[in-house]
């Protein structure tokens, strides 16, 4: 109908610009930064660490702890509160329900890998930039993983499908709006976290996986291009 | 027909196809899906005829038998010390692997090592559950008295003490330092103030340029440039 064009002239499976990095803060034992668009996040893993409190053992393998939030400068309106909320509680256990199926965590009994997760600066699609960020954080500090995770949102502005919507986008009022943050495995495809906020028919959602697992690819090649280029070797310096 | 994908040094992250073919094995660091060998870690390639592994660069310390280590002691229990070993795990160091003296019962433990002391020891044992056991009945296990300790990253430690420790000594003999160098990354050194601080300046060196060619010859050059001596007896390639 009306939504012709994309507000910032993107192609409907266009994503906005990225940029990735490892190693980042030094800290950490392993870390990452991802930048898509104006949204950026920083992860740092830590670990596998001594786990407190006590009760949260598990003696079979290691657990997994993300924690996300987003700055109090990041952004503007309501969400940004600094500081534990509900939001960033959910988007903490999904993020960690998205990494966990690459993680091997059986040769470290009764510990817990820890993951934090820092947006900067924010413009929608934060819980897949911080997914992006996290799973190449994890892959850096060492850890045995059978894939990496790539995330990206896709949705619906009015009658067309759209990959990575920014927040004008989202905010779009002259028609129906569903934004679907989704994660996936590379190498095989599997989908790792998959939620959707707004209105679309059974059709229109299965089209829009399909378009945003083949956005997923592009940003695995950026991630496996910031790992290798950590330990590229780079002449004298 | 199995082929093999990448070439020896090469740098994969986790999920990248490393061969196809039943006749590759995956080591250390990869599995196999079906047909399909994939790496598991960011790393390395090591190929070992037809067999894959990945070498991890980076990543906390897994306590492993038969390694020296240092450890902290953090508390003293009933027959023996609790010892922080640098990583997710800590070990128990029993009174009759501690020292050769009798002990009587009941006596104060914290005469021979009190808390917060680091000493240098051998792990003898580690369970399914990462139980570590730690001894001392070894020539050159002791308590590391005075001198200065700091972390490196416990992957880089084979370069630091080189070829049947070639490496360590040339540092050893050019700044006149006693240097302890664990498994687990903890590093001791003891000299005077002037020479401990080129020792750990060489040590990062070592550590941030452990990737790259002609090692032993840069540090060579930097220890004599830095401590104005010639040092004799380490061969050129």
């Amino acid at each position: 109908m009306s939504y012709k064009k994309r507000l910032d002239n993107r192609k409907p499976d266009e994503l906005r610009k990225m940029e990735a990095k490892v190693g980042v803060i030094k800290n950490a034992d392993g870390s990452a930064y991802f930048k898509i668009g104006n949204t950026c996040a920083y992860a740092a893993v830590y670990g596998p660490r001594e786990l407190y409190p006590r009760f949260l053992h598990n003696p079979s393998k290691g657990i997994l702890r993300c924690s996300y939030s987003m700055m109090p400068f990041s952004g503007s309106g309501n969400r940004v509160r600094p500081g534990q909320n509900r939001r960033a509680k959910e988007i903490s256990m999904v993020t960690e329900k998205a990494l966990l199926p690459v993680l091997n965590l059986d040769e470290y009994p009764n510990s817990v890998v820890d993951v934090f997760i820092e947006l900067p600066q924010t413009e929608a699609g934060s819980r897949c930039a911080g997914i992006c960020a996290a799973s190449m954080a994890l892959a850096d500090a060492g850890l045995v993983m059978s894939d990496l995770v790539s995330a990206v949102s896709v949705g619906r502005v009015d009658d067309m499908l759209v990959v990575d919507l920014d927040y004008s986008e989202e905010a779009y009022e002259d028609g129906p709006v569903a934004d679907i943050p989704l994660a996936i495995l590379p190498r095989t495809d599997e989908i790792t976290l998959l939620q959707m906020d707004g209105e679309i028919t059974k059709e229109m959602l299965l089209d829009a996986i399909e378009l945003g697992k083949k956005s997923c690819h592009e940003i695995y090649e950026i991630q496996k291009k910031a790992l290798k280029e950590k330990y590229a070797v780079k002449g004298d310096e | 027909m199995t082929e093999i994908l990448v070439k020896d040094k090469d740098i994969v992250v986790p999920g990248e196809l490393l061969a196809k073919g039943m006749d590759a094995f995956p080591g250390p660091g990869s599995y196999r899906d079906n047909e399909e060998i994939l790496s598991s870690r960011l790393g390395l390639v090591y190929l070992d005829r037809r067999t894959i592994k990945i070498i991890s660069q980076s990543g906390v310390y897994l306590p492993k038998v038969g390694d020296m280590i240092i450890g902290k002691v953090i508390d003293i229990a009933m027959s023996g010390w609790r010892i922080n070993l640098n990583c997710a795990y800590s070990a128990m160091l029993s009174m009759k692997d501690a020292t050769s003296d009798y002990i009587n019962k009941g006596e104060d433990l914290s005469q021979y090592y009190d808390i917060g002391d680091y000493i240098a020891c051998k792990i003898t044992n580690v369970t399914s559950q990462k139980l570590v056991d730690v001894s001392m009945r070894e020539p050159g296990l002791k308590k590391l008295v005075n001198g200065r300790m700091f972390n490196v990253n416990t992957h880089k430690v084979p370069r630091i003490i080189g070829k049947k420790g070639s490496m360590v000594t040339m540092i050893k003999n050019a700044t006149g330092c006693r240097i302890t160098v664990g498994q687990n990354g903890l590093i001791w050194i003891q000299g005077d103030t002037k020479n401990e601080f080129i020792a750990i300046e060489t040590i990062k060196k070592i550590e941030k340029e452990s990737h790259l060619t002609g090692l032993t010859n840069r540090i060579k050059e930097f220890l004599e440039e830095k401590t104005g001596k010639k040092i004799e007896g380490v061969e050129m390639k």
